[in-house]
């Protein structure tokens, strides 16, 4: 694994705990829960390294 | 504290169930795209297999990564020319894996020596079309039971590979091409030793072939009916005399087409052109019909990649727009093989014609009449009768 793309799987763990954390703190709209949790699963199949 | 039950608020309830439809969504998306990465092709090695070596013999940053391709060698017990065979250059056009594996299986060297590499961008092996529906498996029917193949991408998977530059600018000579170009193994060619991934592994192929001074490396390929550049031999100046004859030859002797198409000067990272241009090796690339690839059919089915037949294509073929004669009888895989198989012996054949010094003879291959009269599975060997230091997985 190159340094670059090391940086690139450790900037996707960064998005997926900041848009975790967002979840987080949604207390109302649903649509918004629902929208953090589709952006998620791309980014944890790829730091899985599934897809 | 005593008498009281948590309290879970409505917000945390909706959270929950949503966290649980996404987990499962994950799980039964993500299990078969994760056993298809991790599933194992077993290919037994027939007795013309003296040895089974690594591409990151000759350039050791591939070693342990999922791009470090099997190279089976062949050595005859006379000394001779040397050919290469590579498949799955796009792991999406599998005839060419299937004419290797028969290779691997069943062929014998009496003179010379014959490099074959069945996964030649391994990493593309282990990808996944996304979008169009494309079934991650086949199976090849056989005596024994099913033989089921990974179907593979055309580009090397992006976990091994990433980030894709915008525009890939080709080493050495700086053309551009698109950004997913980084991971096709057929553009990156000369390759370097320093470079992306899948031109550490052309690279490493250029290295056998200067190294071990390959006299022929065949490239087998797959291309789609209505592209202009199918069901033919690609082939430099170098290659064009022995490509000829063998268009002639099979032709006449055999009774199927396989022009010839000249390998453009100024397209660069074909392996046709490179391998050519840097080194003294003489390349040939084999495009066999193969009407899945097609845009307008119906659905990416195992049955459409195994028979080659649509309804969609027959009437575009009654309309001239396709390059190769189609008819109710499809283009199946069985005619593919054959196609890949005999056009390289018959290069094979033209070769050790022209250089009696260098002759290489190989036996144990059928032809394509016997690959369509018998199918491709019946040159599978079955691996659990097989002895297990024949068995390779791919």
């Amino acid at each position: 694994m190159t340094i670059i793309m090391f940086l690139y799987y450790l900037i996707t763990a960064f998005i997926v705990v900041m848009v975790a954390w967002n979840f987080v703190r949604e207390k109302k709209t649903v649509n918004d829960m629902v929208l953090y949790l589709l952006v998620l699963i791309p980014l944890i199949l790829r730091i899985l390294r599934v897809k | 504290m005593v008498g009281r039950t948590p309290v879970i608020s409505r917000e945390w309830k909706i959270k929950s169930i949503l966290l649980a439809v996404v987990v499962l969504l994950m799980v039964f998306g993500g299990l078969p795209l994760y056993k298809h990465r991790h599933a194992r092709v077993p290919v037994v090695a027939g007795p013309g297999v003296t040895r089974v070596i690594k591409l990151s013999q000759y350039v050791p940053s591939l070693k342990g990564s999922p791009a470090d391709a099997d190279v089976f060698v062949l050595e005859g017990k006379e000394p001779g020319g040397k050919i290469l065979v590579m498949s799955n250059t796009h792991a999406n056009e599998p005839a060419g894996l299937m004419a290797t594996f028969i290779m691997i299986e069943n062929a014998a060297v009496e003179k010379g020596t014959l490099y074959v590499i069945p996964q030649f961008n391994a990493s593309a092996s282990r990808n996944t079309k996304p979008g169009d529906g494309y079934p991650l498996y086949f199976d090849i029917p056989t005596e024994w039971g099913a033989k089921r193949f990974r179907m593979g991408n055309r580009d090397a998977s992006p976990l091994e590979q990433w980030p894709d530059p915008d525009v890939y600018v080709h080493y050495p000579d700086k053309q551009l091409f698109s950004f997913n170009d980084v991971r096709n193994t057929n553009r990156t060619w000369p390759g370097r030793a320093d470079g992306p991934l899948t031109e550490r592994v052309t690279f490493a192929a250029m290295e056998m072939m200067r190294r071990d001074k390959i006299d022929v490396a065949i490239d087998m390929h797959g291309a789609e009916t209505m592209f202009p550049v199918t069901n033919c031999i690609v082939a430099p100046q170098k290659s064009a005399k022995i490509a000829t004859l063998v268009s002639l030859n099979v032709k006449a002797m055999e009774g199927f087409d396989n022009h010839v198409e000249p390998s453009p000067g100024n397209f660069r990272g074909l392996s046709h052109r490179e391998i050519g241009d840097f080194s003294d090796t003489i390349p040939f690339l084999l495009e066999a019909p193969i009407p899945f690839l097609d845009q307008p059919t119906g659905p990416k089915t195992v049955k459409l990649l195994l028979d080659g037949k649509d309804p969609f294509l027959l009437s575009l073929s009654k309309k001239k727009k396709l390059f190769v004669p189609y008819d109710e009888n499809g283009w199946s895989m069985e005619k593919r093989v054959g196609q890949h198989l005999s056009v390289t012996l018959e290069i094979i054949r033209q070769y050790t014609k022209k250089n009696p010094e260098t002759a290489v003879k190989v036996t144990g291959i059928p032809r394509y009449a016997e690959v369509i009269k018998a199918g491709v599975g019946h040159y599978f060997h079955d691996p659990a009768k097989a002895a297990p230091a024949s068995i390779h997985y791919e």
